[in-house]
């Protein structure tokens, strides 16, 4: 008789969040966001980046739903089930930089992994070639898990500290609620409304969206869920290397099975490198932008997914993870670090590798002596 | 005198891999992991499980007491 009881905490339950994920990534870009881009925690929090004028790409410029429902799902979850814990103090300026690093990789790329996986799942071989780059910064992260690698450890801290991440969610979430629907938009504010924060795309993929209570919806399920199983992608590649564990795994391998049929279902699959949406076939830098972020997740302990529903919960450390990853989104567009369909920015590989050069400095000096 | 683990505030892997590293050189005997998080009970439980090491877990002040044997 295991221990572990119930649903979340078995196989079916990780299975049963992957296929959810990956059919409802499938559904939300038939509803209207953009293509193999149902669910991307990279690009849904440059868009915030860009909505709040983090940056002046003014094709990703949008308040995700997406990002807020799955900070809020999992706060839900968590308090439901008593595992809402407030913590912080596990070196949060590395973790900054990492999630920094993170996001410009993902954005060489293209894509965080849930993307990387459903670009794959839409026919995208460029994700292949991302998938590779990922599970190879996974394995370099490994190397260094298993020679010492420790942030250290995190402490209690004030439950109010543990809810700032959802309040900062919540505060978005009126800010596009405001803007959209409830009427109070900064044109009816300011004189030169052009000039003020929020923007919001007029063209381009931050544009398409699918109706904020379905993205919002769907994802406080997806918080719901993958903070009950744990869901996580770069967990996943690493557990399999790490310690030959398929559980994360198998969640990940439904992820793409439900995307794939549903995308195959609602004729969303195109199969081919060459013009892909939102997506490039520079191979070098689609393996490199995406081993950065491979490694920067290992080293951090958690793919950007993964660090949103932590936040949720209130890990703090993982608050700033995400911080530096939408601090990492406008850096990356306005130092020209950031691939277009057209290929990588003129910074873009420098970016790549002077992201695993630093994360290769964090690997090597944050070791604990055996 | 059963071994002892102490993983409260760390975050995954480093639980299970330290689990797994120690159980593996204990080969059989008992281990007290003593974790913070939900997260980690149930992945080190999930690890000792299946490398055929039996499990109980006591809760107490919002940490768990994981008794490993085998």
């Amino acid at each position: 008789m295991s221990s572990l009881t119930g649903f979340f905490g078995s196989k079916k339950g990780m299975v049963a969040t992957g296929l959810f994920i990956g059919i409802a990534a499938a559904i939300l870009q038939k509803l209207g966001n953009p293509a193999n881009m149902g669910i991307c925690v990279a690009c849904m929090e440059r868009d915030i980046a860009g909505a709040l004028g983090f940056h002046r790409a003014a094709v990703v410029q949008y308040i995700r739903p997406e990002i807020i429902g799955f900070v809020l799902g999992s706060l839900i979850a968590a308090l439901a089930f008593r595992e809402f814990r407030a913590r912080s103090g596990s070196a949060p300026m590395v973790r900054f930089m990492l999630g920094f690093f993170a996001m410009v990789g993902a954005l060489v790329f293209l894509g965080c992994p849930w993307r990387a996986l459903l670009r794959l799942s839409g026919g995208d071989g460029n994700a292949i070639v991302g998938l590779a780059g990922l599970a190879a910064g996974v394995a370099v992260g490994v190397l260094f898990i298993r020679s010492g690698y420790s942030l250290g450890a995190s402490k209690k801290t004030y439950t109010a500290a543990g809810w700032l991440m959802p309040v900062i969610m919540i505060a978005l979430l009126l800010l596009l609620l405001g803007n959209t629907m409830w009427g109070a938009s900064k044109s009816l504010l300011y004189a030169e409304p052009e000039k003020f924060a929020p923007f919001f795309s007029e063209k381009g993929p931050g544009s398409q969206f699918a109706p904020v209570f379905v993205s919002l919806g769907v994802a406080l399920v997806i918080g719901f869920l993958a903070q009950r199983t744990r869901f996580c992608t770069m967990g996943a590649v690493r557990d399999v290397i790490l310690m030959r564990e398929m559980h994360l795994m198998s969640g990940v391998i439904a992820l793409v099975i439900g995307a794939l049929a549903a995308n195959l279902a609602l004729g969303q699959f195109t199969p081919g490198f060459a013009g892909q949406p939102v997506a490039h076939t520079a191979h070098v830098w689609n393996f490199g932008g995406m081993m950065l972020s491979g490694l920067a997740f290992a080293l951090a302990g958690g793919c950007p997914g993964r660090q949103l529903f932590l936040s949720g919960e209130g890990d703090g450390d993982a608050a700033i993870f995400v911080m530096g990853m939408i601090v990492g989104a406008g850096f990356a567009h306005n130092f020209a670090m950031a691939s277009s369909p057209a290929g990588p920015g003129l910074w873009g590989p420098a970016a790549v590798v002077a992201g695993l050069s630093a994360c290769v400095v964090i690997g090597f000096s944050m070791r604990q002596k055996a | 005198m059963a071994e002892k683990l102490d993983m409260r505030g760390l975050s995954c892997p480093q639980p299970v891999f330290d689990t797994k590293k120690k159980i593996e050189a204990m080969g059989s005997g008992t281990l007290e992991v003593l974790v913070d998080s939900g997260t980690s009970r149930d992945n080190v439980t999930r690890l000792a499980e299946n490398k055929g090491w039996s499990v109980s877990v006591k809760e107490q002040d919002g940490e768990f007491l994981l008794t490993l044997s085998k």
